[in-house]
C-alpha cells in the first residue's frame, strides 16, 4: 500500500468512526477540560478513561508508588460510549486520555486507525508469553500491539443450580443436551427460560467463534467476510431452533430486568465470559449460593473446545505527552502488582501465572456455593479456539448487528438470513472506508 | 339485623336560594362517579411511579431485585444509600450537583433574565420589524431543543466550547417560550397608561421598568424561571452530547451514566445509587415548586378575568 492510500485510509476510518457514531468532531483548539496538559511543579497527571471499578484500587497502589505522580481515574462511558468519547477526542486533538480501556473487538479499529500508540516501541514484546493466547493474540494488529490484556473472557457455563435442580433438570454439557435442557425447563416451568437473547453481537460471534466458524479472514487492509461457513452453519441450526420454539426469554442483556431475572430464577443459564462472576456478586447478590459453573456445551461429547467473549485491556491513545509513564501504568496494572489487586476485587485475570497458581484455582468461591469456579475458567483460558479474527471495524460492524441478524429475533426472517444481512452490509461499509472486502 | 333503622344522615334540605333549584353550582359541583374514578386513576398513575423511587431508595441492591417494588422490604437502607451515593467514585455525585446547580443558576436565571427584557421590550416597545420577530418568536415555541442540539453541537465544535460548562449554559439562555410568556404577560399587567405617567413624570426609561414595570412583572418572571429552572434541571440531551468530561456533568447524564456502568463485564451494578441519586435529584425541584408555588398560581390565573 502506498504511504498515500494509507493516509487516506487513517483519515477515513478516524473520522468514519466518529460520524458512524453520531457526532462529528471536526475542530481542535478547545479546552478539552481534560487533565493531561503538561503541568508545571513536577508533577505529573495521568489521566485514565476506564469503566473497570477494580482498577480504583491499582490506581491507589500506583500512586502511592510514584508520589510525583497524579493519577486521574475518569469513567467516561462504558463501551460504545467511550469509544465515541475517545474517537472524538483523538480527532478534536485535545482532551485525549493517556491510558484507555478498550475492548478486544475494537482494539483493531483504533489500531488501524493510528489512534493507539504501537507498544512494541516500549517493550510490550517483553511480555511475550506473560498472556494466555486468546488475549494476547487479540491485542497484536500486524506487527504491532496496542493493548495489553486486562482480564479474559474464555467463555463457561453458568447456571442456577436451585433452578435445575428445583425442576429436576440435568446440567447439559453439549449443545444437544443444552437444548433439550430449555425444553425441559420451560415446560415444567413456563416462566424460566434457559437463556435470554435479544441480538447480541458479541455473542453471536463468540458461539460461531467455538463451532469452529471463521467467518472474518483480516491480512492489512484485506478483508474477507463470510458467514456461510460450517461453523456458523451450527450455530444457527440450533439458535433457530432455540428462537423458533420460543426457547429464549426476550428480555435484553444487561438491563435491570435481566438482572432480575438472573436473580429470581426465571433466567436459568448464561454462557459468558469468565469475567462474569465479579458482575453476578456486585448484580445479582441475592442469588448468592445458587449459581455454579460448568464447561461451556460442547459440540461433540467429550470435546474440550471453547471462545473468547468480551475481555478488554489498556491501551495508549495516540497524542498522549506522558507515554512513558502511561506505559509504565500499563505494566503494573496487567502484568505487575496491579494483577493481584484485580483479582482480589473479582477480575479475571488474563496472565498466564495468574491463572496457573495453585492460589488462584483453590480459590472458593462462596458465590457459587463454595465452587472451585476458577478450575473450569482456567481450563476454558486454555481450551479457546485458535485463529479467530475480528474486523478493523468492529465496532461499527456490531452497532448494526440489530438491525440485520438481530432481526431473526423480532420478524420472520431467519438467523442464517440475518448474518448474510449482516455481511452484506458490513461488506459495504469496509469498502466504503477504504479496505478491500469481499 | 335489628329492627331499628340507623337514621339517614340529614341532608341539607334545598334552601331558598335560586341556585339550588338545580343542585349544583361552581361552590357546589355536581358529584360524578366516573369523573372520581378517573380522577383517581390519573391520581394513582401520576404518585405511583413517585411512590416506587422513594419506597425503592430505602432498599439495598440485593433487596431490589429480590422484593415486591411498591413495598419495603429488608433492612431499611435509606440513609446507606444516601451516604453511599454521596461518596461513591470520591463523590462525584455531589461534584454533579453543583454543575447542574450552576447551569441551573446561570442558565435558566440568564434566561428568564433575558425573556423579562426581551418581552418587555416587545410588548411595550413599537419598532420596525416587530411583526417578524413576533413570527420568529412563535416559530421558535416550535422547534423543540432536541433538534437543534446536534447542529449546535456542530457550531459549538468548531468555536472549541464543547467540554466546557458554556457548551450547556449558552443554549440555555435561549428560551422563545418564555420570551412569549413575559411578551403576553407584559402586555396585560403593564397599562401603557402607567408608562405615560411615568415618562411625564420625567422618569427615565430604565428607571421606569426598574421601579415601575419590574414589580408589577414579579409573577410572570416567577412563571418563567419555574418553566426554564426545570428545563434546565431536567436537560439531558444537550447535556449528553456536549460533554465527554464527567466531571462536568449534569445530574441527569451522570445518572445515566451510572445506571449504564451495568451493562458491561467489570462494572459495578449500583442500581440502588442510581435511585437514590434520582430522588436526590428530584428534591430540589420539589422544594422549588413549593416554595414559589404562590407566586406561580397567582401568575398563571392573572389576565384570565377582565377587571
Amino acid at each position: 500500500m502506498t504511504a498515500r492510500t494509507r493516509r487516506t485510509l487513517v483519515r477515513t476510518v478516524a473520522l468514519a468512526g466518529a460520524l458512524s457514531l453520531g457526532l462529528a468532531a471536526c475542530s481542535s483548539g478547545g479546552d478539552g477540560g481534560g487533565s493531561d496538559d503538561a503541568s508545571g511543579g513536577g508533577s505529573t497527571t495521568l489521566t485514565i478513561w476506564a469503566w473497570e471499578t477494580s482498577l480504583t484500587d491499582v490506581v491507589a497502589d500506583f500512586q502511592a508508588d510514584h508520589p510525583d505522580v497524579t493519577v486521574d481515574l475518569v469513567n467516561a462511558g462504558t463501551g460504545n460510549d467511550q469509544y465515541t468519547a475517545l474517537q472524538n477526542a483523538i480527532a478534536a486533538g485535545s482532551g485525549v486520555p493517556d491510558v484507555a480501556q478498550i475492548e478486544y473487538y475494537a482494539v483493531p479499529q483504533f489500531a488501524i486507525g493510528e489512534s493507539l500508540l504501537d507498544l512494541t516501541e516500549y517493550g510490550a514484546d517483553d511480555l511475550d508469553g506473560t498472556f494466555s493466547p486468546g488475549p494476547w493474540n487479540a491485542v497484536h494488529q500486524g506487527d504491532g500491539i496496542y493493548n495489553l490484556p486486562m482480564d479474559s473472557g474464555p467463555m463457561a457455563l453458568f447456571y442456577n443450580k436451585a433452578v435445575f435442580d428445583r425442576l429436576g433438570v440435568a446440567v447439559p454439557t453439549t449443545w444437544d443436551e443444552y437444548l433439550a435442557a430449555a425444553r425441559a425447563l420451560h415446560a415444567a416451568d413456563p416462566s424460566v427460560y434457559i437463556a435470554s437473547d435479544t441480538g447480541d453481537a458479541g455473542s453471536a460471534t463468540s458461539m460461531i467463534w467455538q463451532a469452529g466458524g471463521h467467518p472474518y479472514t483480516v491480512d492489512g487492509t484485506d478483508v474477507t467476510i463470510d458467514f456461510t461457513d460450517e461453523g456458523t452453519q451450527k450455530y444457527t441450526d440450533l439458535w433457530q431452533q432455540m428462537i423458533d420454539e420460543g426457547l429464549l426469554s426476550d428480555i435484553s442483556g444487561w438491563t435491570d430486568e435481566w438482572y432480575q431475572g438472573l436473580g429470581n430464577g426465571t433466567l436459568a443459564t448464561l454462557v459468558v465470559g469468565a469475567w462474569m462472576p465479579a458482575n453476578l456478586e456486585s448484580g445479582v447478590a441475592q442469588a448468592s449460593g445458587d449459581w455454579r459453573v460448568a464447561p461451556m456445551p460442547q459440540w461433540e461429547a467429550g470435546d474440550s473446545v471453547t471462545a473468547e467473549n468480551g475481555g478488554s485491556g489498556l491501551s495508549i491513545p495516540a497524542g498522549t505527552q506522558n507515554a512513558e509513564l502511561a506505559y509504565e501504568f500499563l505494566q503494573y496494572a496487567t502484568a505487575g502488582d496491579g494483577v493481584q489487586t484485580r483479582i482480589d476485587a473479582g477480575a479475571f485475570p488474563a496472565t498466564v501465572a495468574d491463572l496457573e497458581s495453585d492460589e488462584f484455582l483453590n480459590k472458593e468461591f462462596p458465590y457459587f456455593g463454595g465452587q472451585k469456579a476458577n478450575e473450569v475458567l482456567a481450563q476454558s483460558a486454555a481450551d479457546v479456539a485458535e485463529g479467530w479474527q475480528y474486523l478493523p471495524f468492529q465496532v461499527y460492524a456490531n452497532s448494526i448487528f440489530n438491525d440485520t441478524a438481530g432481526q431473526a429475533y423480532v420478524s420472520g426472517t431467519t438467523l442464517q438470513d440475518g448474518l448474510l444481512d449482516w455481511q452484506d452490509k458490513s461488506v459495504a461499509y469496509g469498502n466504503e472506508q477504504g479496505f478491500t472486502v469481499d | 339485623m335489628t329492627t331499628t333503622t340507623a337514621p339517614t344522615p340529614a341532608r341539607p334540605v334545598a334552601g331558598p336560594k335560586l341556585r339550588t333549584r338545580r343542585g349544583h353550582s361552581v361552590d357546589r359541583p355536581r358529584r360524578s362517579v366516573l369523573l372520581t374514578v378517573l380522577t383517581t386513576v390519573v391520581g394513582l398513575y401520576a404518585v405511583v411511579p413517585l411512590a416506587w423511587l422513594v419506597i425503592n431508595a430505602t432498599k439495598a441492591q440485593e433487596d431490589l431485585f429480590g422484593s415486591f417494588g411498591l413495598w419495603f422490604a429488608g433492612d431499611f437502607s435509606l440513609f446507606q444509600n444516601i451516604a453511599d451515593t454521596l461518596t461513591y467514585n470520591d463523590g462525584i455525585f455531589v461534584r454533579w450537583l453543583g454543575n447542574t446547580l450552576l447551569y441551573v443558576v446561570v442558565g435558566a436565571g440568564g434566561a428568564t433574565a433575558l425573556a423579562v427584557l426581551g418581552g418587555y421590550g416587545l410588548a411595550k416597545f413599537t419598532f420596525p420589524g416587530k411583526r417578524a420577530v413576533f413570527a420568529i418568536v412563535i416559530g421558535a415555541v416550535a422547534v423543540p431543543g432536541t433538534a437543534l442540539a446536534v447542529p449546535t453541537f456542530l457550531m459549538f465544535s468548531q468555536m472549541g466550547l464543547t467540554n466546557t460548562p458554556w457548551a450547556v449554559i449558552i443554549p440555555s439562555l435561549i428560551s422563545p417560550f418564555g420570551l412569549y410568556l413575559m411578551w403576553t404577560f407584559a402586555a396585560e399587567a403593564i397599562p401603557t397608561e402607567l408608562l405615560e405617567a411615568a415618562r411625564v413624570d420625567g422618569a427615565s426609561e430604565v428607571r421606569t421598568f426598574a421601579q415601575i414595570c419590574l414589580p408589577l412583572l414579579g409573577p410572570g418572571i416567577v412563571t418563567v424561571l419555574l418553566f426554564t429552572m426545570v428545563a434546565t434541571w431536567n436537560n439531558y440531551f444537550l447535556p449528553l452530547i456536549m460533554l465527554k468530561d464527567p466531571d462536568w456533568y449534569p445530574l441527569t447524564v451522570g445518572l445515566n451514566s451510572w445506571n449504564a456502568q451495568a451493562a458491561t463485564s467489570g462494572g459495578q451494578a449500583i442500581f440502588n445509587l442510581v435511585i437514590t441519586g434520582s430522588v436526590l435529584t428530584i428534591v430540589p425541584l420539589i422544594a422549588a415548586f413549593l416554595l414559589l408555588q404562590r407566586f406561580w398560581q397567582s401568575g398563571l390565573a392573572s389576565g384570565s378575568v377582565k377587571e
